[in-house]
């Protein structure tokens, strides 16, 4: 290894968060849809396990992935038509489905804990993979870190450039002028919480297939479910700004084993912690930016306000609630 | 009687729904599901001193449940009691450190079981400001503190309170025997602590459906602004609510040190918390049911630690019952809205 200890920080940086940002982008969509599907947690743990025993018992990678997604889209369809169709809490369903699934998972996965499977290895891309820096840091890493980069500008774009990605985010600001305008809001919202759980559910095969192989109780990703969310309200709902939030977390959790050498006295998991306190303030700054006194406090302050109009985002305006078409 | 037999066909529905969906996933996992089933009722409900665990259980489940109802009837998601819990937890043990030693022993329990209370309202208080001042919701403002308080038990753990010498996941040095919440001979669950929760049972009835305190919190709940016209301010009964939801989690934090394990672990909530959110959520957000869904869900989480050992088993169906339990009483409370709102 004569790369720069730089390179491979960085590069350990990305494949962490790659999982991380399929994960917070596909519960964007979600979100910006309307919907909050909170069984993240619970749904990248089964995802991993079932993604894992397919594997396992097929040998194919492939399969794995494709039964990961199918267990997030599954979970993310009970969350959309329990609160969508049935009138429920889309938290409460969220968090009960959260908790199931967790359980289900070390459940069913009980008899394949600590075996060794297929794994998805770092694939070094002939040629560009020879490029100094670039190359250790892009090109030799597994195929879901490169998922997890072509998905950023791909949602972004889908979701501010195109004529979906507009009614989209219509159907999560104001489904009642949608319906109006003759785009049916449950079905589009019941679409997205699909397409997202769909990601969530790659996401956890990412993990049990790639970033953190193999199968056990604990699995080492409790928690990330909870912090996925958090980042997507960190990121103002923008999925640049998710994944760069994804990013910066995931560079702490690999900042944060090294700084256990210099601090021995903190364990690691109060680095894990560090995204929450964050997530609280910028919620708080959403809601502060609006007071009037704020606001004529921050126009004699140009940079702190443009600064602070960078960071802060608005959550959808029909989040979470049921939209009733009559 | 109509209502009787609603509440009686939902309940048959989903009892019949959960069994049916746990024979089938034991059918998957290749076990005889009579024998599992039978084994979480010998498990739980076997000998006395299995029940006697299971009252330990029951205890901080109910208490945790309790408080969640008040923040419930004035609309309020109080996803953050686990970390309510874990500050009672870090209140308890912080002043029993202190008694170590003392010539009052009973004073200290006193309180801690007072500072518990105090640390675990104040924590919700916390994201209830949140909630009122700064405009966050109390779900994600709960869920972050819930996080925090997490790590902060971990640093005090490996950090400030770690044992001489070696600092474990296994808690801080254990209290002596005077500083344990007073139990009776003979008695493997402390009757003072189950007086204390019936207490709290009857207090609650009383409160919420019977004082003018329940009243108000029931119309804030149901219409804030409305309540304004009456001069009650809701903000205030919002606090109010969180306030002792909080307090009754810190109080169940307290137990669990003082009482249980004797001394602070990294896993002091063991989870109770968001139990308790399944427990009131399956009691339809009902006072009556919650004292025996809770004997029901603790049992479960009693009678799961044979599987393993009986069966090859995980213990985690214990969890995927009480989920499946919520989920389909969601699904058949659902319908039956549906039900009546189209056929008004």
């Amino acid at each position: 290894m004569k790369d720069l200890p730089l390179v491979v920080l960085l590069a350990s940086v990305l494949a962490t968060a790659a999982p991380l940002i399929i994960a917070a982008l596909g519960e964007t969509i979600t979100e910006k849809a309307g919907v909050i599907n909170l069984s993240l947690d619970g749904s990248l743990l089964l995802a991993a396990m079932l993604a894992f025993v397919t594997s396992y018992e097929t040998g194919s990678l492939l399969l794995g992935f494709g039964v990961g997604a199918l267990t997030g889209g599954a979970i993310a369809l009970l969350v959309g038509i329990f609160g969508i169709y049935l009138g429920q809490l889309q938290v409460a369903v969220g968090f009960a489905l959260t908790l199931m699934c967790r359980d289900l998972a070390y459940f069913l996965g009980n008899p394949y804990s600590r075996l060794q499977g297929p794994q998805l290895l770092a694939w070094k891309i002939p040629l560009l993979g020879d490029i100094p820096v670039l190359g250790p840091l892009l090109f030799q890493q597994p195929l879901v870190v490169h998922l997890g980069l072509l998905l950023i500008p791909l949602s972004w774009w889908y979701l501010y450039r195109t004529g979906r990605g507009l009614e989209l985010r219509a159907v999560g600001e104001n489904p009642q002028a949608a319906y109006t305008r003759g785009i049916d809001p449950r079905r589009k919202q019941l679409l997205y919480t699909l397409a997202g759980g769909l990601l969530v559910g790659i996401a956890g095969a990412a993990f049990s297939l790639g970033i953190k192989p193999g199968w056990g109780r604990p699995q080492g990703i409790e928690g990330i479910g909870w912090i996925a969310l958090a980042i997507v309200i960190f990121g103002g709902w923008h999925p640049v700004k998710v994944a760069l939030g994804a990013l910066l977390f995931a560079f702490l959790q690999v900042v944060g084993i090294s700084l256990q050498g210099i601090w021995p006295g903190v364990p690691a998991q109060v680095f894990q912690v560090a995204p929450f306190p964050l997530m609280i303030l910028a919620l708080l700054l959403v809601n502060l930016l609006q007071r009037q006194g704020i606001k004529q406090w921050l126009e004699r302050r140009p940079a702190l306000a443009l600064l602070l109009h960078q960071v802060q985002g608005a959550p959808p305006r029909a989040l979470g609630r049921s939209f009733h078409p009559d | 009687m109509n209502r009787l037999r609603e509440h009686l066909t939902d309940g048959l529905l989903i009892l019949a729904i959960v069994v049916s969906f746990t024979w089938l996933l034991l059918l998957l996992v290749g076990a005889v599901p009579q024998h599992a089933f039978g084994h979480l009722l010998a498990g739980s409900f076997g000998s006395w001193s299995k029940f006697a665990r299971v009252l330990n259980v029951w205890i901080p489940l109910t208490l945790c449940s309790l408080g969640l109802l008040y923040a419930f009837r004035a609309g309020l998601w109080n996803i953050g009691v686990e970390g309510q819990m874990v500050l009672g937890a870090i209140a308890a043990t912080g002043v029993l450190r202190l008694g170590t030693e003392s010539l009052y022993p009973q004073g200290y329990l006193v309180l801690a079981v007072v500072a518990g209370m105090g640390c675990g309202g104040l924590w919700a208080l916390l994201s209830g400001w949140l909630k009122t001042r700064g405009g966050v919701h109390e779900i994600f403002a709960g869920l972050g503190l819930n996080f925090v308080a997490l790590g902060l038990v971990l640093w005090l753990i490996f950090g400030p309170w770690k044992r001489a010498g070696i600092a474990s996941m296994s808690g801080t040095q254990p209290f002596p025997a005077d500083l344990w919440f007073p139990g009776l001979e003979g008695w493997r669950v402390s009757p003072f602590a189950l007086a204390l929760v019936i207490c709290t049972i009857l207090a609650t009835v009383w409160m919420l459906n019977h004082s003018r305190f329940g009243l108000r919190l029931k119309a804030v709940g149901h219409n804030p602004k409305a309540v304004q016209l009456y001069g009650v301010a809701p903000n205030r009964y919002l606090l109010y609510a969180i306030l002792i939801s909080g307090a009754l989690a810190g109080l169940a934090g307290s137990l669990q040190v003082s009482d249980i394990y004797h001394r602070l672990i990294p896993s002091i909530s063991s989870g109770y918390g968001y139990l308790g959110l399944l427990v009131v959520m399956l009691a339809n957000f009902r006072l009556l049911p919650i004292p025996f869904i809770a004997l029901f869900f603790s049992a479960l989480n009693v009678g799961s630690i044979q599987l393993p050992m009986m069966m090859q088993l995980d213990s985690s169906l214990s969890g995927v019952i009480q989920g499946a339990c919520v989920m389909s009483a969601l699904l058949v409370f659902g319908l039956r809205r549906r039900k009546q709102s189209s056929q008004r």
